[in-house]
């Protein structure tokens, strides 16, 4: 057996060995798209349905290059072109995907939960591409692997994720993953986007953007998700980007070597300063070839144990 | 039921002389380069590349290939070995390119590793050097520089250790384990 689990639905599910796995081949697979034919054989015959019900440019893209780099075939299938607006629901549309045989299918959906629901009713591998708000895990191996290739060692680095903690998927997926891999978080932002149930995962919590970044190894700054903010929990976002928008200023007591993540897509002077953006601390358009790295080994891994363990 | 088919010393003289052979047929080092395939052909490509420039008193290109995206044994169950890196930093180009394995069988890794290499650029000749050729070719492939033939039962395994990989140098036949 290669990984402990069938599906990727969340790192709540993966041990540290699978993350050391999926992280390892991941560096080996980087290799492949410096080279002039981007391109091995691994994979040829095999379909991939990317099923996004929610818009997304890097994930998307992100999983269709990884799976055409190891030949396999690429289908998209957005949530508004899809038969879901005639009235289908989500079930029916995977079980209909699922009797034209794919290999894998890549699902990410508004809902929490999503994937997993999915994953009862279909046979084949689904890997969760962001459902709700509850997780993310590409994107959390993406960071790992990006934080990994600066330092070269996870185990014991302190790591700040700064932003609107309540409705971040990303969050949750890497507090889980980095807590197994043995690091220590701190979330910071203000007080209504940070649910009281996060301390009890075991990470610090604080409301003082300065001071948290004080002696952290990597800042993951998140999104402030515009389309989730109709619920009154911020007053306005100048106020919010007055106290936690990342800004050299802002970084004034950290590390010289303190290393800059985000998982995109940015608004740029709401939650980080386009200076500290275009910083060289800032690895954003590392997070970005490191997810493609990422999605080659899920794909390559996830058919490897599909294979060796024929119904 | 293990015998011992090569001990150090010769494998040390195979490697000498093949390293000869290859100066012999592509008059020098000048456009040649060394490609190893993972694991053990890589320790044999650095001791090759390590005599030539003794002999030659040049530098040689050196390379890694792992061929393990490009098997073709992958959907057949066969428990995937782990996935190292492929390094060759080199243009392959107007360069000879000794590909380097220990034991030669079916061909099927050197299928896949011609095949992986072809994906990097075109060289002018790929050539196979192996320490070990058993017979049981499944595809039309022949080595051109063999440390020792060795007609072998199909049922049996053939072993190379090499210091690098295992602390020794020694090449051995066993019956298979499973």
């Amino acid at each position: 057996m290669l990984l402990s689990t069938k599906n990727i639905l969340g790192t709540k599910e993966l041990t540290k060995q699978d993350i050391q796995q999926i992280l390892d081949t991941a560096d080996s697979f980087k290799e492949i798209s410096t080279r002039a034919i981007k391109k091995v054989p691994t994979l040829r015959g095999k379909t991939i349905i990317n099923l996004f019900f929610e818009p997304s440019t890097r994930t998307r893209t992100s999983f269709e290059i990884a799976g055409k780099r190891l030949s396999a075939d690429v289908i998209n299938i957005s949530g508004s072109t899809s038969s879901t607006v005639k009235g289908e629901n989500l079930i029916d549309t995977a079980r209909n995907l699922e009797a034209m045989n794919p290999d894998i299918l890549v699902v990410r959906h508004q809902c929490s939960g999503a994937p997993a629901l999915l994953s009862q009713f279909v046979d084949c591998p689904i890997i969760n591409g962001g459902d709700g708000s509850h997780e993310h895990p590409s994107q959390a191996l993406l960071d790992l692997l990006t934080i990994r290739s600066q330092k070269g060692d996870l185990e014991g680095l302190k790591v700040a994720i700064v932003g609107d903690i309540s409705h971040s998927r990303v969050a949750r997926s890497n507090i889980k993953a980095m807590q197994t891999m043995g690091m220590k978080v701190c979330v910071v932002g203000p007080p209504p986007l940070i649910p009281p149930e996060f301390e009890s995962l075991g990470v610090e919590v604080s409301h003082n953007l300065r001071e948290a970044v004080k002696d952290v190894d990597v800042v993951m700054v998140l999104r402030i998700q515009l389309e989730r903010q109709n619920q009154g929990l911020l007053s306005s976002l100048r106020e919010y980007s007055n106290y936690f928008c990342l800004t050299s200023e802002s970084l004034a007591k950290a590390r010289d070597d303190v290393l800059i993540i985000h998982p995109g897509p940015v608004n740029r002077g709401v939650e980080i300063a386009l200076d500290v953006m275009e910083s060289p601390r800032s690895l954003i358009l590392n997070q970005v070839t490191s997810g493609v790295a990422i999605r080659m080994a899920l794909f390559y891994l996830l058919l490897g144990e599909n294979n060796a363990n024929p119904n | 039921m293990n015998s011992i088919l090569l001990n150090a010393k010769d494998i040390s003289r195979a490697i000498n002389r093949i390293s000869h052979e290859i100066l012999e047929r592509n008059n020098g080092a000048g456009n040649i380069a060394l490609v190893g395939i993972r694991t053990r052909g890589v320790a044999l490509s650095h001791r090759l590349k390590e005599k030539i420039e003794g002999i030659e008193s040049v530098t040689v290109d050196h390379g890694i290939l792992d061929i393990t995206l490009y098997r073709d044994d992958l959907a057949e169950g066969i428990q995937k070995p782990e996935l190292k890196k492929t390094e060759i930093s080199f243009a392959l180009e107007n360069k000879h390119i000794i590909l380097c394995d220990d034991v030669l069988f079916t061909g099927r890794t050197i299928r896949a590793a011609i095949d992986a290499l072809m994906d990097f650029g075109r060289p002018s000749s790929v050539q196979l050097a192996v320490l070990i050729d058993r017979g049981h070719r499944e595809l039309p492939i022949r080595p051109d520089y063999v440390g020792k033939n060795i007609p072998t039962p199909k049922s049996k395994r053939v072993q190379v250790l090499l210091n690098e990989e295992d602390g020794e140098d020694k090449v051995m036949i066993q019956e298979q384990t499973k």
